[in-house]
């Protein structure tokens, strides 16, 4: 890399906030995939105003930006491949600027902890839904790239759809603000649903404006064991179609809580081929109290095997802690997993499952399967082994069957992890030429030297 | 470079080769949270480790310094549900430096001068004389610690009011169960317990005496060998541990207790230390399993309570060797409040690192710094007068940030107060506003 831009930098942001060192370069190669690219120069900003300088310079140079919080992504959307250049990290950026309890807004740079955020909202009575599983350990700016969902999501909806407004650094370097206070705004195109779900490849999203609303009082959490999957993945749709709609509707198979229950010992049952993982909640003790009652007469009806409610906050907790350390616990089991989140039309869950174990047992390599099964958004980890090429070979042909089995059954690639590096080769069958065309336009406006985030998103 | 690294002992594979990258383990590291950058939590560490092992990094000093600027407080350890210990990988990155490069200082340390009793004491006088002379309350008086620089000054504070002799030649061979005899134990005697904090350990093994217990104290103990593991020395750590095996194996004690938690967690890691050497697995992991910390095995007994009373607001630090090396937490708290009088309330973030970590208050400084300031903002939150925590390292560093702030709170040993609540019993009133 020029010493010139390095020097400039330097002098920008202060020595300590600009790394170069093969250790400190290497550290910043990876997010949560097996994937790895080695970036050229770290910057660590701490103001928009900084980030501006640092995308001014890298454009004058015409080198690469990636934009990366606490790099917990599952698409490789952070890692500086194949073009290296600026990995500029938001981790510094983590002040949460103002709580506004009569608009129910937060203001927040993009590098605060979403579950920092979570806390300090919650203790004014807000509340903020949208609950990756990487809550503890991936920032609001990271969330709004990539649109991140989590379990509440069947409910409250996903990151989006709390943007208000957003700080955006755009190609050139200048400060572009969308949005404001308001929940109604036709003013001109909807620039925040442009930003969000963009994975830093139109804009640097600094800070972020978004809506809360109030905190739920009750949640009442239950665990429904099944012995035929069938049933369990039927079950979902019994409960929607009855008029419940729970704040989160999980499932996990077998493979999945064996897994969870060797890494964490909670006393699940694990000769069960499902489990769902059912939460009601609201400001109405009586009301939430009854849903997962109803909730719980629909699983019997539909052959659990077991229905068990949460009798106390840790009770409750544990189930959740089950949920949220599923993935990494499935590594217990093999040197690498490839975890997909696919999502189809709910009423396609058992079919999309079906395929999804016809798939495993075609290739030989075990699939855990678990997710948001109340949004139709599924997980499927293929777990293998990258250093056996064989191995490796078949995680890449069942991926594809993946999406194929997804995109059959009127489903899409995505649902909240983004596109990042990993399925930019199977975008164009989910979406067509036209629309990818579309949106190559929009990232040539934006960003015509193609310096934001690079090699991602589009097909090759 | 592999082949340096294949004659030399490393962490196996199954260490690090499942780290799936996920970064929970960043939630939880005090130092990822101070620095805000990958190098400095526990995922880069495992990165990093795994780049040198599989040689596409070389061992360089910064590399190395990543592992030693980790406060091995293990709190990755405990959150990882893959199984990787990010802490203990870097322990083991440090012990590569070592068998690749010995550094000489270490040698005298950890060889020459922690595995031996007497030359501690000897090297330890002049601070004992610096208090018992008086010296050090008149350093207090003229406010000359002032004049020191900010860190010897935070070094100063670090110790408590030391001993006039170390308790190794106070206690007794045997002390003697009150009363009828119930079980006959070993007393470990950890360096930085009867060096700093005699009283302490006097307490406990009264405590013991009190409860049925005759306690035996071999005085021939060695350094449990935490110093030396967390630089690098596991040969010095493992002839410590041998030499500890046999002096308890000349004792006929059912159960060995130690008062402190760092000796507690190594001494229960030496069946796995040793568990590769020939004639000596089965005999360490027999050792190792009848260690207890005091409040884990007085929570096993049935304990006298005390009818004294301790009339003060406590609240309780989990030291991380006692937290996560031991799984011992809920019995400090529940002896605490069995005591009448103690109005017990939780420290926000008990379980976090108060950022001693043994000696990064030397090594690391301004992150230690960092790291305290943040378990004192907690503390202020509680109001408590008094904080109890089971380990030395702990309470040095609580005194150290306790006296940088000027509040008054005392920092105990928990068996401190319950001794107090037993000597209230004789109508005698401790008095707490030290």
């Amino acid at each position: 890399m020029d010493t010139h831009l390095i020097i400039h930098l330097e002098k920008t942001l202060g020595k300590a906030n600009v790394l170069h060192t093969p250790e400190d370069l290497a550290v910043y190669s990876y997010d949560g995939t097996f994937a790895e690219g080695s970036p050229d120069l770290v910057c660590l900003p701490e103001t928009t105003e900084q980030v501006s300088q640092i995308v001014r310079l890298a454009a004058e140079a015409h080198v690469p930006i990636v934009p990366r919080g606490m790099g917990s992504g599952l698409a490789a959307g952070s890692i500086p491949m194949p073009t290296g250049g600026i990995v500029l990290c938001l981790t510094r950026m983590n002040h949460i600027l103002e709580i506004d309890t009569e608009n129910a807004t937060v203001r927040a740079e993009a590098g605060v902890v979403t579950a920092d955020l979570q806390t300090a909202v919650e203790k004014m009575g807000l509340f903020y839904p949208p609950d990756p599983s990487s809550i503890r350990h991936s920032t609001i700016g990271g969330n709004v790239a990539c649109n991140a969902g989590g379990p509440r999501c069947l409910k409250y909806g996903v990151t989006g759809d709390y943007v208000l407004g957003l700080t955006v650094v755009l190609a050139d370097g200048q400060i572009l603000k969308t949005g404001q206070k308001t929940i109604k705004d036709v003013t001109g195109y909807d620039l925040n649903g442009l930003f969000t779900g963009s994975e830093g490849t139109l804009g640097l999203v600094t800070e972020v404006l978004l809506r809360l609303i109030a905190k739920p009082r009750y949640a009442r959490t239950a665990l429904a064991e099944f012995a035929s999957l069938d049933d369990a993945c039927r079950t979902v749709n019994a409960i929607l179609q009855a008029g419940i709609v729970p704040a989160s509707l999980e499932l996990m198979d077998q493979t999945a809580i064996l897994c969870i229950e060797d890494a964490l010992h909670l006393g699940l049952n694990t000769d069960v081929e499902a489990s769902l993982i059912i939460e009601t909640d609201g400001t109405d003790e009586q009301s939430v109290l009854s849903e997962i009652e109803a909730s719980s007469r629909i699983c019997q009806e539909s052959g659990a095997r077991l229905v068990k409610m949460a009798q106390n906050e840790a009770e409750r907790n544990n189930l959740w802690k089950a949920r949220r350390s599923m993935a990494p616990a499935l590594a217990r089991l093999a040197p690498n997993k490839l975890g997909e989140d696919i999502t189809v039309p709910r009423s396609a869950i058992p079919e999309v499952v079906h395929r999804l174990r016809a798939i495993s047992a075609k290739y030989g390599l075990p699939i855990a399967i678990f997710g948001h099964a109340g949004d139709g958004n599924l997980h499927p980890n293929i777990l293998f082994d990258k250093r056996q090429p064989e191995q490796w070979a078949k995680a890449e042909q069942m991926v594809a069957e993946i999406f194929d089995a997804s995109l059959a059954v009127g489903g899409t690639l995505s649902g909240e992890h983004g596109v990042g590096v990993l399925k930019r080769p199977y975008l164009e069958r989910a979406l067509g030429p036209l629309s990818i065309e579309v949106q190559r336009h929009i990232k040539q406006a934006l960003d015509p030297l193609n310096i934001l985030n690079p090699g991602k998103i589009f097909p090759v | 470079m592999m082949n340096i690294l294949d004659s030399l002992e490393k962490p196996p594979e199954k260490e690090y080769l499942n780290c799936i990258r996920c970064g929970l383990c960043m939630a939880v590291c005090p130092t990822y949270r101070e620095y805000l950058k990958e190098a400095a939590g526990p995922r880069g560490r495992v990165a990093l480790a795994r780049k040198n092992l599989e040689g596409q990094l070389e061992l360089t000093s910064n590399l190395i310094e990543q592992m030693y600027a980790c406060f091995a407080c293990m709190a990755c350890n405990e959150i990882c549900p893959v199984g990787i210990r990010p802490a203990e990988l870097a322990l083991s990155m440090r012990h590569i430096e070592e068998q690749s490069s010995q550094t000489g200082w270490k040698q005298m340390l950890f060889g020459g001068l922690l595995p031996h009793p007497n030359r501690m004491e000897t090297a330890t006088l002049p601070l004992r004389l610096y208090e018992r002379s008086g010296l050090r309350k008149l350093v207090y008086r003229l406010s000359l610690t002032r004049l020191l620089p900010r860190q010897i000054r935070d070094l100063e504070a670090m110790l408590p009011h030391l001993p006039q002799r170390p308790l190794r030649h106070v206690l007794p061979d045997v002390t003697p169960a009150r009363g009828q005899e119930k079980f006959r134990i070993g007393f470990f005697l950890g360096c930085a317990q009867s060096l700093l904090f005699s009283e302490q350990s006097a307490a406990t093994v009264r405590v013991l005496a009190r409860n049925g217990c005759t306690v035996i104290t071999p005085k021939e103990v060695e350094c449990c060998g935490m110093p030396a593991r967390g630089y690098g020395r596991l040969d010095l750590v493992r002839a410590q541990a041998k030499h500890n095996i046999e002096v308890f194996e000349k004792t006929d004690v059912e159960t060995i207790v130690t008062d402190c938690a760092t000796c507690g967690s190594t001494l229960k890691d030496y069946g796995a230390l040793l568990h590769d050497y020939e004639g000596w697995a089965v005999r360490a992991a027999a050792f190792s399993s009848r260690v207890r910390d005091v409040s884990e095995f007085l929570a096993e007994i049935p304990l006298k309570k005390p009818t004294g009373r301790v009339d003060t607001r406590v609240t309780y630090h989990d030291p991380c060797h006692l937290r996560r090396g031991q799984n011992v937490w809920k019995q400090p708290r529940t002896l605490l409040s069995l005591i009448d009088g103690v109005d017990f309330v939780e420290l926000p973030e008990a379980d976090w690192c108060c950022g001693s970590a043994g000696s990064q208050l030397i090594t690391h400084y301004e992150t230690s710094l960092k790291v305290m300031d943040r378990k004192l903002d907690n503390l202020a939150n509680t109001g408590a007068q008094v904080i109890a925590s089971g380990c030395p390292g702990c309470q040095m560093q609580l005194n150290t940030a306790i006296r940088r702030r000027g509040v008054a709170v005392r920092v105990v040993h928990p068996v401190t107060l319950l001794d107090e609540a037993y000597e209230a019993e004789n109508g005698y009133s401790p008095d707490h506003s030290s």
